[in-house]
């Protein structure tokens, strides 16, 4: 059979071995117990063993005859900014509180678009807090202060 | 005539005015997501769910199946008007239905689907009200083992959930197993890999699953390549389709929902395996199978009453045996064990109520559904020309609300970002996030029922293939691998699944 080297095959395969491995390394610090009584540490050891073989198997797959997908490009702006955003929402929104914190996530979040203009951006973070704000916290009674203590309240 | 005392008790809670209300507003959401492409009810049963938390369980339920069924609905009108599935099972109405759209037939086309669906529904959720009781009462004879080898044939046959190498569908399945894991263990208490935050001690919510998996991961794909969503719509007159067309679509509408009501039952993905199955079915007995691709009435018939009956019929898997059959009902799993009750043979006789409420609610919100998308169709148009630009803010800014009300905790919406990340590398290296999901949910069923049985049988493990059912159940979930690995049938599925793109 012909070579085709895969590289999302051998990337997949690899997170598989990482995360399997990562699995199998942690439940070794657990006791494993017996057939009988398994311990916590059996369970999570054995289903580890099965990812990374699985993973190995999809790396040799991968480097013999693998599954050609086009990986394409990767949009890294919208991947830092919804990162940060989500991340900005979970650290402030207890400190600043529901509005402030929704108003700088949607923001953020509206930016990852390559092509929004800042004027559309403004309107749409607007009008999703209002939104955000009617629906969870009017609507659904949410237990968020609307203005946080970071900022004096 | 226990059936029809059971169905008045369904209808009568079914009837409830806020049952009623929130049955509406699943299925108004459910039709709204599965209009935009973009959305899925995944995302959105997994951003609600937290929301559901506060209502009554039946309440809660009640909306999220809308969502669900509301859905496959709402992705038939997309997918006519313009060519676009929204959601994967109207992909073979696209064929047809768009076919009819462009030679100005929208209109009989939207409401033959409207009207094989309502059909199908009305007799899937009959099917599902004979067929769940008895069904529960063989599961109540399970014992660990049984449940063992019938999560794990549940999790194999999901498999089918996944488009692409089966293998890397397996790694996912228990990759999801593995992550479900983490936290306290239910026998001994340990915390297992929890890097001594107590934030973890109750487990990775799986709701940041779900949302870091379908609503970020997917949009970080849809942004890869802008570009403005051309929404060309033209007007639809003339709803009613012709007396020739309704002479047409009788057949394919009763051979669609019996289709759809048998092939729905099977756990992953069997509503897209029932519109495919249904509309090879209609062209190969068609005596006009020239005309199928170019505008058969009958291609959008048959499809869309299968793919709704089946959409009710795999809600049978869930409430006989607690398994789920697709994503958003893995979190209608998660909705279950939120409001303290174990989704499986049980609920049919401790929750007598939320068991016939939730099955008289489907037939409700089936009427629903045709009352909203045949008079209001120029609504659903309207909405298909919101930018997306404004769509995945939303979707962004309500899935973090959302998650970080489940508990006041920032770690749920940290958890989004990192499962984000993960499933969008792995969706670009061709691993499905569904399969994941189901793993994850069923992982710590299937850990408590391996260690129990292993407990009762002395740490004997041959017990999984001494008891008849276990055996059988084992044996099934061998063969569904083994066809799943087999070449032959892969390139079938492939076959399937590229006409799906």
């Amino acid at each position: 059979m012909e070579r085709r080297r895969s590289f999302p095959d051998v990337l997949a395969g690899g997170i598989f071995i990482l995360l399997g491995g990562a699995f199998v390394v942690g439940s070794l610090g657990y006791e494993l117990g017996t057939p009988l009584r398994m311990g916590p540490g059996a369970f999570p050891l054995l289903v580890g063993l099965l990812v990374a073989a699985l993973g190995l198997g999809i790396v040799i797959k991968g480097l013999v005859a693998g599954e050609m997908i086009a990986f394409g490009r990767i949009p890294w702006r919208a991947v830092a900014v919804i990162t940060l955003a989500l991340v900005f929402f979970g650290f402030t929104v207890r400190g600043l509180g529901f509005v402030p914190a929704s108003a700088v996530t949607a923001l953020l979040t509206t930016l990852a678009s390559s092509r929004v203009r800042l004027l559309t951006a403004v309107a749409v973070a607007a009008g999703l807090t209002v939104a955000g704000t009617l629906i969870f916290v009017v609507g659904l009674q949410l237990r968020l202060p609307l203005w946080g203590p970071w900022l004096g309240f | 005539m226990e059936l029809l005392d059971n169905l008045a008790l369904g209808f009568s809670t079914a009837l409830l005015i806020q049952n009623v209300l929130y049955c509406f507003v699943g299925v108004l959401l459910g039709t709204a997501v599965g209009v935009l492409p973009g959305i899925g009810p995944t995302a959105t049963v997994a951003m609600l769910l937290p929301i559901t938390f506060n209502f009554e369980p039946v309440t809660a339920l009640i909306m999220l199946a809308g969502i669900y069924y509301g859905a496959q609905y709402g992705g038939s009108t997309t997918a006519i008007l313009i060519n676009l599935p929204g959601e994967s099972s109207a992909a073979v109405t696209a064929l047809d239905g768009h076919e009819m759209a462009r030679q100005g037939r929208a209109g009989p086309a939207l409401a033959t689907a409207a009207i094989g669906s309502f059909i199908a529904g009305t007799i899937a959720t009959v099917a599902l009200a004979i067929a769940a009781p008895p069904l529960a009462r063989v599961a109540l004879q399970f014992g660990p083992p049984e449940y063992f080898s019938l999560v794990l044939l549940g999790l194999i046959v999901s498999i089918a959930l996944a488009r692409g190498s089966a293998i890397k569908a397996l790694a996912m399945i228990f990759l999801g197993v593995l992550l479900g894991t983490v936290g306290q263990d239910i026998y001994t208490g340990t915390p297992r890999f929890v890097f001594g935050q107590r934030e973890l001690y109750g487990g990775i919510d799986f709701v940041s699953v779900a949302v870091g998996m379908f609503g970020v991961a997917e949009i970080l794909r849809n942004l890869e390549n802008e570009q403005t969503r051309t929404a060309v719509v033209s007007k639809v007159k003339n709803l009613w389709p012709t007396r020739e067309d309704r002479r047409r679509i009788v057949g394919p509408i009763l051979r669609g929902t019996g289709l759809g009501a048998a092939l729905g039952v099977l756990p992953g993905g069997g509503h897209v395996l029932a519109s495919f199955t249904s509309y090879a079915v209609e062209k190969r007995i068609s005596k006009r199978q020239q005309e199928f691709g170019r505008g058969a009435i009958e291609g959008v018939a048959g499809p869309e009453s299968a793919n709704n009956a089946a959409a009710q019929t795999s809600f049978i898997p869930l409430l006989t045996l607690g398994l789920p059959a697709h994503p958003v009902m893995a979190l209608m799993v998660g909705a279950f064990i939120v409001h303290g009750i174990t989704p499986g043979p049980n609920v049919i006789t401790d929750e007598p109520e939320l068991f016939w409420g939730l099955i008289a609610s489907m037939w409700i919100g089936n009427v629903l559904l045709v009352l909203l998308n045949l008079p209001l169709i120029g609504m659903w148009v309207r909405m298909l020309r919101i930018p997306y630009q404004v769509l995945f803010p939303m979707i962004i800014l309500f899935a973090s609300i959302g998650t970080y009300s489940l508990g006041f905790n920032a770690f749920d919406v940290y958890a989004i970002v990192l499962f984000g990340l993960l499933g969008y590398i792995l969706i670009k290296c061709g691993c499905e996030p569904a399969p994941l999901l189901l793993g994850f949910v069923l992982g710590p069923l299937l850990e408590e029922n391996l260690r129990r049985a292993m407990i009762i049988q002395r740490g004997d493990a041959s017990v999984f293939l001494t008891r008849p059912i276990s055996a059988v159940l084992l044996a099934l979930a061998l063969a569904a691998l083994v066809v799943a690995v087999l070449p032959a049938i892969r390139k079938r599925r492939e076959m399937v699944f590229t006409e799906d793109e």
